[in-house]
């Protein structure tokens, strides 16, 4: 007789783990957090927290319900990193260029948020602008005000910010788009400046 | 000290919150030392599983496959990278990990193991040896973090240990075969579909048994 019990078992059993794991993974699409994050974002934008202050590379003090009205590309770095914060400083640069059009209009700003705000003085996001060969139009960098800022936009971006031993930040490596009603609608690549820059231009057009 | 006490203290130990901290502290303890030891803590449970109940169990798991297709499944759950963050940052998703990696990774493991056949366990001892290689590889060439809670040098060194220990079981198991052990088993008791204990014996005469010949009945040496 075949072992239909022990083929029973196995096929419950098979369902019952494949639901679990489809379920953990948004029907197989996100196995990591952020992959999850950019899926949930996709499907439900997210408002971020308007009253953060913020303090920028020119010394202004300003919050980020000060940018509403204006497409914003967002990243996070820090000025003291030497790889991730390189790359995403020359993709915001080609963005600047191919993304000159909406930047000169004043429908675009491009936000570099700092998550290391006692040593990032605006003279060194300055400084950090300047080594990414800022092209001196629509791109912003910053520092959260107090503690409280920061942790208001980590949880807003849900972006995770781990002191490594070293004095490093290991963090999130993206690039967030947020729309003029200050909804984060999308988490992008950080890799691509063309993807980002297509994904920005179709939002503009529609 | 009987083993479900032993399973017992294993647990109670993991669950202390120091060693719990420190053992999820790093990716490289998580996966290497503190799901592995859940496991054990779950397969010497598996020693105080009554006879009575073996029995009932039996006909559903023949060649232990269910409680294997139960383990590996179980396995690959917490392998994804975002149970494991889930898991560092509540205390209700690691309490579900601490429970269902003893009880529906080890416990089945456990009792399915002595079942499984020559073929079965060589299915499942192959696709350890390449989930090792592969999670191992993944880890050293993939570029960004996977879990977000541990740094990228953790993610790294995990790959390479994945690797090496990926190498000592292919070594471990060339040696099995080459230098005995496999085929070669010491007498142990062995709880049979029939209800009674008996003693398996090294290499046992041939004989008909659950509808497999005589001759070949040897290699198939499931119960």
């Amino acid at each position: 007789m075949p072992p239909w019990r022990t083929l029973a078992a196995s096929a419950a059993v098979l369902i019952a783990g494949g639901a679990a794991l489809a379920a953990a993974s948004d029907g197989f699409q996100a196995f990591t957090t952020a992959t999850a994050l950019r899926v949930a974002v996709r499907a439900h934008p997210v408002r971020i927290p308007a009253t953060v202050r913020l303090e920028t590379h020119k010394s202004r003090r300003i919050a980020l319900s000060d940018l509403r009205g204006k497409w914003l590309l967002v990243d996070f770095i820090y000025t003291r990193c030497p790889t991730y914060c390189v790359a995403l400083g020359a993709t915001f640069a080609q963005l600047q260029d191919r993304l000159a059009a909406p930047i000169a209009a004043g429908r675009l700003v491009l936000l570099s948020v700092s998550v290391d705000p006692d040593h990032d003085t605006p003279q060194r996001l300055a400084a950090y602008l300047a080594r990414a060969h800022d092209r001196g139009a629509g791109w912003i960098a910053a520092r959260p005000l107090g503690v409280q800022d920061l942790r208001r936009l980590e949880r807003g971006f849900g972006v995770t910010v781990t002191p490594d031993p070293l004095g490093a930040y290991a963090h999130s490596v993206a690039v967030y788009l947020v729309d003029p009603q200050g909804r984060l609608v999308e988490i992008l690549d950080a890799a691509d400046a063309d993807v980002v820059a297509h994904a920005l231009d179709s939002r503009l057009r529609s | 000290m009987s083993r479900h006490w032993r399973a017992a203290l294993l647990f109670a130990l993991l669950l202390l919150p120091p060693i719990r901290k420190a053992l999820e502290a790093s990716m490289t303890w998580q996966m290497l030392a503190q799901i592995p030891l859940l496991a054990l803590a779950g397969a010497w449970l598996g020693a105080a599983v009554p006879p009575r109940l073996r029995a009932a169990i039996d006909p559903w798991n023949r060649h232990g496959v269910t409680g294997l297709l139960l383990a590996t499944l179980t396995a690959a759950f917490w392998m994804l990278p975002r149970t494991l963050d889930a898991a560092g940052t509540r205390a209700t998703v690691d309490l579900a990990k601490y429970l269902s990696v003893s009880l529906l990774l080890g416990l089945p493991l456990a009792l399915s193991w002595p079942r499984a056949g020559f073929v079965v366990r060589g299915v499942f001892v192959l696709e350890l040896i390449a989930t090792c290689f592969r999670l191992g590889w993944l880890y050293l060439a993939t570029p960004v973090r996977l879990c977000t809670i541990y740094p990228f040098s953790d993610q790294r060194r995990l790959g390479e240990y994945l690797i090496a220990l990926g190498v000592a079981l292919v070594v471990w198991i060339a040696g099995k075969l080459f230098w005995g052990g496999v085929g070669r088993r010491r007498p142990q008791p062995v709880f049979t579909a029939r209800g009674a204990w008996r003693n398996a014996g090294t290499n046992p005469a041939p004989r008909a048994r659950d509808g497999v010949p005589a001759p070949l009945s040897r290699f198939f040496r499931a119960r």
